[in-house]
């Protein structure tokens, strides 16, 4: 026996949800800002507490250009999903390459800062409590780039195969919404880490 | 299903059964993987609080060692808490939702099926400890550091060996699992409803799963964060709760009780949840106050976010700090009267049937009330510092998470279980059951109070004879015989029932919801057409077309 039927009855308003894509990265996003909160209140929290050296003053510079190719990515990242909605597909992949790019610049950037550190000062995660506190919020908030950049990249794959269209703008708009995200975090924590810790 | 469409040699294998089974994202079959896993940890969580119970009988027992004693408490609260209730609520969420607000399936059932297999995984990787968890330095098996883990007992200078890393890797993964979970509830509930089950229409389950869903993803976050810094401390020699760098440990207990306190509603509002769905039904009565309802839920949700510290009121805080946290833990017991209110209002004048969930569902009304009551002596700091870390606070969180959390559970089991299966639960045994618990429970409990109020402090092995602490360890002890029985009847009842209990028919309750739309146990689709639902009680319009609820909603 199968289910019991359930009447129509007519309704009068068109039935309309929000997207389930947005409304899944949005509650990602909350979850993920929870966790940078409790190591954004670490980090504050420690603030000057180390016992030995270095402080950041000494060893942190402030990572201008990469901070501005990260920050310019979430330009190019909405005009490549505004690109897509319109059926522009070359434009949405010149964009979705040039947020693509920034991020990875962006990467290297800190992986170039960290090899400083360790290399020339050696300045490690078990040095004080500076460390312990700095790789793990400026890790965490890599690795989510890292995150971002794998997803970037397979969209970039199948872009350059042409097999993203007009109607897969809202997939990547779900992407934006994370990109944007990882952008907007470092805005936090380039304040914590380069303006108030320093 | 597949073998309906392919033409096999041999009908389907137990093999075949299984693979369905592992590799199913079917909304239904994860709940009841859920549920089932759940209830294997049910019952080894109670045979260590079992044995637990046979050393404290007397004063000077020496039925197990310290060291095992240790390890079994928190085997116990680590397994209660992560093993068993959230992956039992979550569960029936799954089973439950996507049929009351009349979708097809959870919105992300890939992902659906990756929580549910990242949390299994964490509960064995929590027990694989047992075998491995001895490590280089051989200090120990199981974890022995509470289920709490205060710093510095965590770090690898007072837990040498592999067994904290097991337990802070297998909370770690069903955090991941949580979070998984509750990002789908939250969408599945907002994107997936049937047309016309507006937010106003919603049954109370769905709000509730909603409330929580949102709950889970801002404090499961933060511990998932202090299990990645306990990890930088313990493999890569960080300093974030090491003292001797200038490191804190009270920052420890901050970040697991901001994620501690409001676990408990997380673990309680789907419990909400099943009495909200039970007592409506049983009492022949629409839901009292149903906006008082999901706005009491919404805000037990957010002022649960500020009250963590009163975990920490023997740490020292400021005055005002002290008061702040006082008054916060105070007014979540606002939001929570107005639902006992309601419930009982919803009882009241109704024509009320006491099958087993009902029974279920008035103990915990009254269960509930007085683990509400404790816990507002423990939220008063003067009184906590006396009673801090006694057996009166184990008592009181007993009180909830068994005379609360695990009768509604029951409630649930022999109200949805002729759904999920088909057949009814026996009547007999469910009373049997029922009152045998009942006994149980409050001969363990009741009497757990009173030596915290004489002050026997938690987590001790053994005491001295002569404080007058026997008497009421002794029945605690007894009580748990009872409880022990009662689960048996309950496992016997459900394994018997299986196989020879009275077919349950589509609607056996006479329910109001669309999950008794459908058949019982419901296709693969749910329903065969999405029903259109002008109603909070979309059953009661198809059975009563002459009299619908939405004339006067």
């Amino acid at each position: 026996m199968s289910a019991i039927p359930v009447p129509m009855a007519e309704n009068q308003t068109p039935w309309k949800l929000p997207s389930r894509g947005r409304v899944g990265m949005f509650s990602l996003i909350v979850a993920e800002s929870a966790i940078f909160t409790i190591f954004v209140a670490a980090y504050i929290f420690y603030i000057g507490k180390s016992i030995s050296g270095p402080t950041p003053r000494q060893i942190l510079s402030v990572p201008v250009f990469i901070t501005v190719c990260l920050l310019s990515s979430s330009l190019t990242m909405h005009w490549a999903v505004a690109a897509l909605r319109k059926g522009k597909t070359g434009r949405f992949a010149l964009f979705w390459f040039a947020t693509l790019a920034l991020g990875s610049i962006f990467l290297a950037g800190t992986g170039r800062e960290w090899h400083h550190l360790i290399a020339q000062e050696d300045f490690t995660i078990q040095t004080n409590l500076f460390g312990t506190t700095y790789y793990s919020l400026v890790g965490l908030h890599a690795s989510h780039v890292l995150v971002g950049l794998i997803a970037l990249a397979i969209v970039m794959v199948l872009a350059l195969m042409g097999k993203v269209k007009c109607e897969h703008w809202e997939r990547c708009e779900v992407l934006s919404l994370y990109w944007h995200f990882v952008d907007a975090v470092w805005v936090v924590v380039f304040t914590v880490v380069y303006g108030l810790g320093r | 299903m597949a073998s309906e469409s392919i033409p096999l040699a041999i009908p389907k294998s137990s093999r075949g059964v299984v693979f369905e089974w592992l590799f199913t994202a079917d909304h239904k079959k994860i709940g009841v993987m859920y549920i089932v896993y759940s209830l294997l940890f049910l019952v080894i969580m109670g045979i260590e609080a079992i044995l637990m119970r046979i050393q404290l009988a007397h004063p000077h027992a020496s039925f197990m060692s310290p060291q095992t004693f240790n390890r079994l408490f928190t085997l116990h609260g680590t397994t209660g808490v992560f093993f068993v209730a959230m992956p039992i609520l979550f569960g029936f969420g799954n089973y439950l939702v996507p049929l009351m607000i009349g979708a097809r399936d959870m919105a992300f059932p890939r992902l659906n099926a990756f929580s549910f297999w990242i949390t299994a995984f964490g509960g064995l990787v929590l027990y694989a400890s047992l075998f491995a968890g001895g490590g280089f330095m051989q200090g120990g098996s199981a974890p022995d550091v509470g289920w709490f883990a205060y710093a510095p007992l965590t770090s690898t200078t007072y837990s040498p060996s592999h067994s904290t890393d097991y337990w802070t890797l297998s909370i770690l993964l069903a955090g991941i699992g949580s979070v998984g979970g509750a990002v789908n509830f939250i969408a599945t509930i907002l994107c997936m409803r049937c047309p016309g089950m507006t937010l106003g229409r919603m049954p109370l389950l769905a709000w509730m799963n909603l409330v929580m869903g949102g709950l889970v993803l801002v404090t499961i976050s933060p511990l998932t964060a202090a299990q990645i810094m306990l990890m930088i401390d313990r493999y890569l020699s960080g300093h974030f709760f090491d003292t001797a760098a200038g490191g804190s440990v009270v920052m420890w207990m901050h970040f697991f009780w901001i994620f501690g306190h409001p676990e408990v509603y997380v673990l309680i509002i789907p419990c909400f949840a099943f009495v909200s769905e039970i007592i409506p039904v049983f009492s022949r009565k629409a839901m009292f106050g149903y906006p008082a309802m999901v706005a009491a839920t919404v805000s037990i949700g957010f002022v649960s976010l500020g009250v963590w510290a009163h975990h920490m009121f023997t740490v020292g805080m400021p005055s005002y700090g002290n008061a702040f946290f006082v008054l916060t833990t105070m007014i979540v017991g606002v939001p929570t009267g107005i639902k006992i209110f309601n419930w009982l209002a919803t009882m009241w004048g109704g024509k009320i049937r006491f099958a087993t969930p009902m029974l279920f569902c008035t103990a915990f009304l009254f269960q509930f009330l007085v683990a509400g009551l404790t816990g507002i002596m423990l939220a008063t700091a003067p009184f906590d510092w006396q009673l801090s870390n006694s057996y009166f606070v184990v008592a009181h969180f007993h009180y909830v998470i068994v005379g609360g959390i695990l009768f509604t559970i029951f409630a649930a089991f022999y109200y949805w279980y002729p759904k999920m299966t088909g057949r009814m639960l026996n009547e007999t045994l469910g009373k049997w059951h029922f009152w045998i618990m009942v006994i149980g429970f409050h001969l363990t409990f009741d009497f757990m109070h009173i030596p915290g109020l004489l002050g026997m402090p938690r987590r001790v092995y053994t005491y001295e004879p002569g404080r007058g602490w026997e008497i009421w360890n002794l029945l605690s002890s007894i009580g748990v015989i009872f409880q022990g029985a009662a689960i048996l009847i309950f496992v016997y009842n459900m394994i018997v029932s299986y196989y020879k209990g009275a077919p349950a028919g589509n609607d056996p309750w006479d329910a109001w919801t669309l999950e008794w739309a459908t058949t019982s146990p419901p296709p693969d689709y749910n329903f065969a057409a999405i029903p259109d639902v002008r109603s909070r009680r979309p059953l009661w319009d198809i059975k009563h077309p002459e009299d619908p609820d939405w004339k006067y909603e």
